[in-house]
């Protein structure tokens, strides 16, 4: 057993950021545990420009943004372990880990950040009928193959889902010489970027078909051809609407899971809205000296806030190793999601916070000149007029440190749309 | 130089590695003949032996008298110790037949009775409030159910992968890509033409399930008739694999024996199956409607199973014969001709016992019984398991050999070294769907979203293939084209 | 005459207003947060660029690929072009982020730089 202040599961933004946050709050001995070879988790993959506009105010790619932490890591004496795959973290915070080089690792940590990041939903997810031929992947994977490994994962391709990675991956595979005949989405509105559906679909001449899926995949050894259907106001395919459409490669962008197997072994408790964590402003969730942040607590649209998050969960565990009294003294509310929000992260907040405190949210439909409404104990705090409010776009609002000074252990903070 | 002019020449001939033909090898190995097991794919177990549902039935639904009753009871008895013979997990769960009306129970008792006649031990009938006791997930609606406690769960493949391992292991040949053509009979000796070259043999056993007909064709005989019956499942997370214990069937038809609901041997929940005859014989499609019928289905049975926690849905293939019982013995036009054919559920449960129907006909057909191979072991080691492991037998194990301490899959904790022992096992794996069904790697939440790379660089790392030339599950099936660049 | 775009300069993406005359000159940019949306614009409306980001070969490495960028923008009409150009590239391990693969690419006074090691 291996004693350390700070143990931080993933080496992706969110666990890097919070690792050097701890480091520059004065925590003296972290480790961070990865999985993949390298650290940058799949930023190392995403080689597109528009990371760090927010954070660094210039444009970076994927492994450009990570690499801007991994050179700050080597500045520290932060402990790094790659290839490392996290098998258990225990009620007492002891987590254990395996690898080739030290085999079995335990880990008695004070306290931990988890940050393991998403995974893509799988067709298996979506009982689209059909073959199970070759051809049919995320596009995450073909992300990596084409990225990564160098290879083609396909020449004809349709495309269901219009989050970002699959914009991203329709001009991917459209630049190395793939025709990408059409990206389908299920709902009325796409759930990617708006820049992203300008400069990855409409500059290739790429068709958005909107409430439009694939209901059928057709081929017996590599696809051959799918079905594509029109879908109701209950997303069920409308008879007659079905095209078929011949292609090899079906790449899946249907939605992100946080990954939080490891949390949910620790009997954390879960919000099913974000399938991520119940945290308070500090990212603390309800074991105590366990922070999550990044992905695996909420699913960004940018990197940029996937960074501010995980430095306030790397101050939060900085706190809670140097005085966890003041941890036990916290008194917590709950933040109310209203009218057109669907979630709030954090979903707690401790009422004596002398600190301002920023709830960010996604709004459950697309919203054109609303707007953003923040109320406590039901008096308006805040109302910010918005252009155009999207469930793909995470918002935030920020509740002032006076506005907490005034509330009570039965206060109510809620934010919604007004339209 | 003779040996090698020669060495396509063998005794016998099994046709088609399912769990049929796998199990049947695997008993001829352990006898003084030389056998090989010729497979069409690129793997064993690519038929319904993949995809069914995963049942060792008690066996009380067969007709009294008939094959398919003696077989199954039989083997289900044999079973377990095959189980532990071959390291395959099996678990003596229980089923249970729910009936949901009066004629429906007395369906039940009708079952009882007949499983009676079958020999079919600890069977009983139940109240509704054992069954809530049993099963407290069970549909109010339940009025009672068939209790066989001698039915089990076992993973098919699993069974027909060890089965297999554990024949060539004694001697038997694997020869996998070869699909049967046409066959030459002269002088007593069959030539098979397949498309992987001539082989010889004296005696064929016909176990190409759903294309069994064709074979005997291929000599003359069309008795074989086979209609191709095709079910629909869902496979659920292990999040809901304990919703129930025991195999919960609903009362039988003439399609079949209805929706049921499972846990497998690998703590998911599985349900379905449907049962649609189909005229194309390999067509393992789903259908929206299929699909949706398991899912109503399956919530008249236990109404809280969701298929929002579905990782993937299958369809299986059934070889439905139309006399509706098995046909094993020798073919009448020819009688070196052993014909294993019609092997539809309960042919899991039944396999054990029908290797020993088979290789009987075999023997008779021959005149009498081989000599016993005497260095036949019938012990096939258990591959190494990392995420059944304790942590001190984990650290051991990554000190002899670190590949063992890189996780490929995450979501099933797969080790590198266990996909790599999986290659180089006997009848290895040379595909990517081939190393799932034999690690568990891509067969979790993700389902292979991650690892599914990561597969394809150690395939073509041990096979020393360029990574385009790694298939799903082979044939064209490549997962990759060209480089980028 | 008025022309809608999306500006794709970050992912912020504010819709923009492009006022123009008759002869196709702009008179007005409106909708933008940001200096980089009015030039986005203007640019959009004259001679449309776009940043590229690809891989190149190299051998010797931890991948067979590396990724790149353009350091700038390019012109919109010009990037299958640079493809062909970046395809032909082979660099020999070890290979550092921020070197230049292609220098002025095609003429357009933009270089080809790596965006990660290898």
């Amino acid at each position: 057993m291996i004693k350390y202040d700070l143990a931080v599961v993933g080496g992706g933004p969110a666990g890097m950021a919070a690792a050097l946050e701890a480091h520059k709050c004065g925590v003296n001995k972290i480790i961070i545990l990865e999985r993949a070879e390298t650290l940058g988790g799949i930023l190392e993959q995403c080689i597109h420009t528009g990371f760090g506009l927010h954070y660094f105010g210039e444009e970076l790619s994927g492994p450009e943004y990570a690499d801007r932490f991994i050179e700050q890591l080597k500045d520290t004496n932060i402990d790094v372990k790659t290839d490392t795959m996290v098998l258990d973290i225990s009620q007492s915070n002891v987590v254990t880990a395996v690898n080739k080089t030290d085999g079995l690792l335990q880990i008695d940590a004070t306290a931990v950040v988890l940050a393991m990041g998403c995974r893509e939903r799988p067709r298996g997810a979506l009982s689209i009928a059909g073959t199970r031929a070759s051809g049919i992947m995320t596009a995450g994977t073909a992300q990596k193959y084409v990225n990564i490994d160098g290879y083609m994962p396909g020449k004809e391709i349709v495309i269901l889902g219009s989050g970002d990675i699959g914009l991203i991956m329709a001009r991917r595979m459209t630049l190395e010489g793939a025709h990408v005949k059409m990206v389908c989405e299920l709902m009325p509105y796409s759930g990617g970027l708006t820049r992203n559906i300008v400069q990855c679909l409409d500059d290739f001449g790429i068709p958005l078909k909107l409430s439009t899926t694939v209901i059928e995949t057709h081929g017996k050894e590599r696809l051959e051809g799918v079905t594509i259907a029109k879908v109701d106001a209950h997303n069920q395919p409308i008879k007659g609407t079905e095209e078929y459409v011949p292609c090899d490669t079906l790449m899946l962008s249907v939605g992100l899971i946080p990954e939080n197997e490891l949390t949910k072994g620790i009997g954390i408790a879960m919000d099913p809205v974000t399938n991520g964590a119940v945290v308070t402003e500090m990212r603390e969730t309800d074991h105590p000296g366990v922070f999550a942040c990044g992905n695996v607590l909420q699913v960004h649209d940018l990197v940029d806030y996937v960074t501010m998050e995980a430095q306030i969960a790397g101050r939060g565990a900085a706190a809670y190793i140097q005085d966890k009294a003041a941890f036990e003294n916290a008194e917590y509310i709950s933040t109310t999601p209203g009218n057109g929000v669907r979630y709030i992260v954090p979903q707690k907040m401790n009422i004596h916070s002398r600190e301002d405190i920023k709830l960010y949210f996604r709004v459950s439909a697309v919203y054109k000149n609303a707007k953003v409404v923040l109320e406590a104990d039901g008096k308006v705090i805040s109302s910010k007029k918005k252009v155009k409010l999207a469930p793909g776009e995470m918002e935030n609002v920020t509740v002032p440190a006076d506005v907490i000074a005034s509330l009570a252990k039965d206060s109510t903070v809620c934010v919604r749309v007004e339209e | 130089m003779f040996s090698e002019v020669f060495a396509m020449s063998y005794d016998v001939a099994v046709i088609g590695a399912g769990v049929i033909g796998a199990m049947t090898a695997r008993l001829l190995s352990s006898y003084r003949l030389k056998t090989v097991l010729v497979e069409k794919t690129n793997d064993v177990a690519m038929g319904a032996s993949k995809a069914n549902s995963a049942i060792v039935h008690a066996g009380f639904d067969a007709m009294p008298g008939t094959m398919k009753a003696k077989l199954n009871v039989q083997g289900c008895a044999m079973m377990p110790t095959v189980c532990k013979e071959l390291s395959v997990p099996y678990k003596n769960n229980g089923s249970l037949v729910v009936a949901f009306s009066d004629e429906e129970m007395s369906t039940i008792h009708e079952l009882y009775e007949r499983g009676q006649k079958n020999g079919v031990p600890q069977l009983s009938v139940i109240d509704r409030e054992t069954l809530r006791a049993l099963e407290p997930n069970i549909s109010p609606e339940a009025k009672g159910a068939l209790l066989a406690k001698s039915a089990g769960i076992v993973c098919p493949y699993e069974l027909t992968i060890a089965a297999t391992e554990n024949a060539v292991s004694n001697g038997v040949d694997f020869r996998r890509n070869a699909g049967v053509t046409s066959i030459e009979d002269k002088d007593g000796v069959f030539t098979l033409k397949t498309t992987d070259g001539d082989i010889q043999a004296k005696y064929i056993i016909d176990a190409a399930g759903c294309h069994s007909d064709d074979i005997a064709r291929m000599l003359g005989d069309d008795s074989v008739s086979l209609v191709v019956r095709a079910g629909e499942y869902y496979v659920l997370d292990r999040s809901v694999g304990d919703t129930v214990s025991h195999t919960i069937f609903q009362c039988p038809t003439a399609m079949g024996k209805g929706i049921l609901v499972t846990p497998t041997v690998d703590g998911n929940l599985l349900i379905g199956p449907t049962a649609k005859d189909i005229p194309e014989k390999d067509n393992v499609a789903t259908t929206a409607q299929g699909l949706e019928t398991v899912r109503t289905l399956a919530m008249k049975s236990v109404p809280c199973v969701s298929v929002r926690s579905a990782i993937t849905s299958f369809t299986g293939l059934r070889a439905h014969p139309t006399t509706d019982d098995f046909i094993i013995g020798a073919s009448k036009v020819n009688n070196r001709l052993i014909l294993a054919a019609g092997i539809e559920s309960p042919g899991l449960s039944s396999a054990p016992a029908a290797a020993v129907a088979i290789v009987n006909a075999l023997f008779e057909a021959m005149g009498g019984e081989a000599d016993k191979n005497p260095v036949y072991n019938p012990i096939r080691e258990e591959p190494v398991r990392f995420r059944h492991l304790s942590d001190e037998e984990r650290a051991a194990l990554i000190a002899k050999n670190p590949a063992y301490g890189r996780i490929i899959c995450r979501c099933e904790t797969i080790t590198e070294g266990e996909i790599i022992d999986a290659i180089h096992a006997p009848a290895g794996a040379r595909d990517v769907d081939g190393i799932k069904r034999r690690t568990r790697a891509g067969m979790g939440r993700c389902q292979g979203g991650f690892c599914g790379s990561k597969v394809v660089e150690i395939l073509a790392r041990e096979l020393k293939k360029p990574e385009n030339e790694i298939t799903k599950f082979g044939g064209h099936s490549n997962i990759l084209f060209d480089k980028t660049k | 005459m008025k022309k809608n775009l999306t500006c794709v300069a970050c992912p912020l993406g504010c819709s923009i207003t492009v006022e123009l005359d008759d002869g196709g000159n702009i008179l007005s940019v409106t909708g933008n947060t940001c200096k980089r949306g009015d030039a986005y614009a203007r640019t959009e409306m004259t001679n449309p660029t776009r940043s590229l980001t690809s891989t190149v070969k190299v051998s010797g490495g931890a991948h067979p690929v590396v990724p790149v960028k353009s350091a700038a923008p390019v012109p919109k009409s010009m990037l299958f072009d640079c493809m062909k150009e970046i395809n032909q590239v082979t660099l020999q391990a070890p290979v550092k982020i921020g070197q230049v693969v292609i220098q002025n690419i095609l003429g357009t006074g933009v270089d080809i730089v790596t965006t990660n090691g290898c």
